[in-house]
């Protein structure tokens, strides 16, 4: 089985977000890029298949020369190669685009992706990149077994979960549950070391447009100070006659 | 020309959040000057879609269609949108809807515009303000193609009533080939789900055990709230993983958030920062939680709750 892994570059969760040019850009000063947390479990996954099932498995990113050590990073948890489609990443449906012609190309069979990255919390490139493709589909997968090209998988759903059967070749959006949080590897020495041999391609993009364009950022409004009361009495009577909301 | 929305509901029964789609659909519609049709699958009555400000009703009866399956309700969408030539797409943030919302994308060729919190800030260029940064951020976005796909949060634009009746037709469109089959659904039907829930009570690793969550079962009964949990409580085993909130869990965006014995770390703030009013109940007085409320009270929750329960439920029966 030949297994392609999505690796979005997002920064760290408790990074402090600012941007720049006037509110046009996110600001990157200061801020540590790390794997998103989605596509870790994935990732994880994705070795599971490898060790035990002989799988193949690639990761990929789409975005600029910035994004290398992330990918690296990758390769030392222990990918087999890496591909960095070099454009800047602007909007779900472009990387979708980018990532489908890699995924025609190389023939995959499994793609993991994660069902959302953290940085613009999209939501859409995993399901675009099924649609582009024609692979099956399954989003917020919480558990994926594949024997030969059938595949079972269950996914949280609102209120609980469900289990589907569906087949190769199939995109996942993956979340927390593929593995066990306790089973995530961090990068050891050796890794680190072998991962600097690893392939890491750079592909040029196929120049696919962007549908959607953040053109402004805006930060909350910060927010008032809490009420801090003494008595269950005085909370009751502000929950109902204040903020009306029992 | 219309602005299309995608109406979910159960066992017949139309949504709250398909509600709250129709009537942001209309708020949409009423700008572009043109009128709303919704699309249902297997909807029962649907009445309440007019009240909402839906023109007409394309009904999808298909007994295939009773297991929810993307592939296909995104074909019976995108057919529906092209019959009615129209210009904007709205769904909600349910699970499902954001499992098809891609596909659909894919199909009409559109762009698509996740977690908006508001009307189009323009019409032309189309633009709207969607949350971003897991909350930290908002970021006002254009989408430039000529159908636009808008996926609105939770509870963001609220209900509001139109005076107008939907005329209801049977739609039947080519569903095309699944891809995915349902085989079984584990679903707690008798509680309210995360998702759905108006108010939601949540604890955290400050409860100590999992044999001490009885009265948080015992506020979220006399709410009718769904109950929620912080990561390390579901890591642990004490609650199921489905009621793990935050950037790795569920998102909420309730009315009233009730947070109990937790500290506030900021991946969990992340889940919950587009619900309306928070309350924490926690013995720190430097919990971060703290900074993020509306209201608190410092104080041990197996004080404090039991006697916040007694007395809600005496509110609840007088004013009921
Ligand atoms: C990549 C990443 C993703 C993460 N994603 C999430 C996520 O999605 N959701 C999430 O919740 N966390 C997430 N976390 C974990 C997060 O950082 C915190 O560890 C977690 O939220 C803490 O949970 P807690 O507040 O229940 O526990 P604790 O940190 O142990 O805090 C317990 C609180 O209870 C209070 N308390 C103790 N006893 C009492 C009492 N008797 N009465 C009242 N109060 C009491 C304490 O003062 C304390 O504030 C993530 C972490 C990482 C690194």
């Amino acid at each position: 089985m030949k297994i392609l892994v999505c690796i979005s570059h997002v920064p760290d969760t408790t990074s402090k977000i600012n941007f720049t040019d006037g509110d046009t850009k996110f600001d990157t000063n200061g801020v540590q890029f790390v794997i998103n947390p989605n596509d870790e479990f994935g990732l994880t996954r994705a070795m599971w298949f490898k060790e035990k099932q002989g799988a193949s498995v690639d990761v990929i990113n789409v975005g600029g020369p910035e994004t290398e050590p992330t990918l690296r990073k990758a390769l030392a948890i222990g990918a087999d190669t890496a591909i960095r489609v070099n454009v800047e990443a602007k909007d779900g449906f472009q990387v979708a685009k980018e990532l489908a012609k890699v995924v025609q190309d190389g023939g995959y069979d499994l793609v993991i992706a994660g069902r959302e990255s953290i940085d613009y919390n999209g939501g859409m490139v995993p399901g675009m990149l099924a649609g582009l493709t024609g692979a099956n589909f399954v989003n917020t997968c919480i558990s994926l077994d594949v024997d030969g090209t059938a595949v079972t998988a269950t996914r949280e759903i609102d209120g609980g979960k469900e289990t589907v059967k569906t087949s190769l070749p199939l995109v996942i959006g993956g979340q927390k549950g593929l593995v066990e949080e306790s089973d995530l590897r961090i990068p050891n020495m050796r890794g680190i070391m072998m991962a600097r041999k690893k392939p890491l391609s750079v592909v040029e993009p196929s120049g696919a447009g962007t549908e959607t364009n953040a053109v402004s950022f805006e930060k909350p409004a910060p927010k008032g100070a809490v009420k801090l009361v003494e008595t269950v009495d005085e909370l009751i009577d502000l929950l109902h006659n204040e903020a009306k909301a029992i | 020309m219309s602005v299309l929305v995608y109406t979910e509901s159960e066992n017949g029964v139309f949504k709250k959040a398909s509600l709250e789609v129709a009537s942001y659909a209309k708020g949409i519609a009423d700008m572009m000057g043109t009128s709303v049709t919704a699309v249902a699958v297997n909807g029962g009555d649907t009445a309440p879609l007019g009240t909402y400000g839906v023109d007409k009703v394309l009904n999808i009866k298909d007994a295939k269609l009773d297991a929810f399956n993307a592939a296909a309700y995104a074909k019976g969408i995108a057919a529906a949108a092209k019959a009615e030539g129209a210009q904007v797409v709205v769904l909600t943030q349910s699970a499902n809807a954001k499992y098809l919302a891609p596909l659909l994308a894919v199909a009409l060729e559109a762009g698509y515009a996740s977690n908006v919190v508001s009307l189009p800030e323009s019409a032309s260029p189309f633009t709207v303000k969607r949350t971003a940064f897991t909350n930290k951020a908002f970021s006002h976005t254009e989408i430039s193609t000529e159908i636009k796909i808008v996926g609105l949060g939770q509870n963001a634009y609220g209900l509001k009533e139109a005076s107008g009746a939907a005329a209801t037709e049977d739609f039947s469109p080519e569903l095309g080939d699944f891809g995915v089959e349902v085989q079984s659904v584990d679903k707690a039907t008798d509680k309210v789900s995360i998702a759905d829930a108006e108010v939601v009570v949540s604890a955290g690793r400050g409860l100590k055990g999992p044999e001490n969550w009885g009265m948080i079962e015992e506020m979220a009964d006399i709410l009718g709230a769904a109950t929620a949990c912080s990561k390390p409580v579901s890591d642990l085993g004490w609650r199921p993983h489905g009621e793990h909130v935050g950037q790795t869990g569920k998102p909420v965006a309730s009315n009233l958030y009730i947070a109990i014995g937790i500290s506030g770390a900021i991946q969990h703030l992340a889940g919950i920062n587009s619900s309306k009013v928070k309350v924490v109940i926690n013995n720190d007085p430097e919990a971060p939680f703290f900074k993020a409320a509306d209201y608190g009270i410092v104080g041990d929750a197996f004080e404090v709750v039991p006697e916040l329960n007694e007395k809600l439920r005496a509110f609840k029966a007088a004013n009921s």
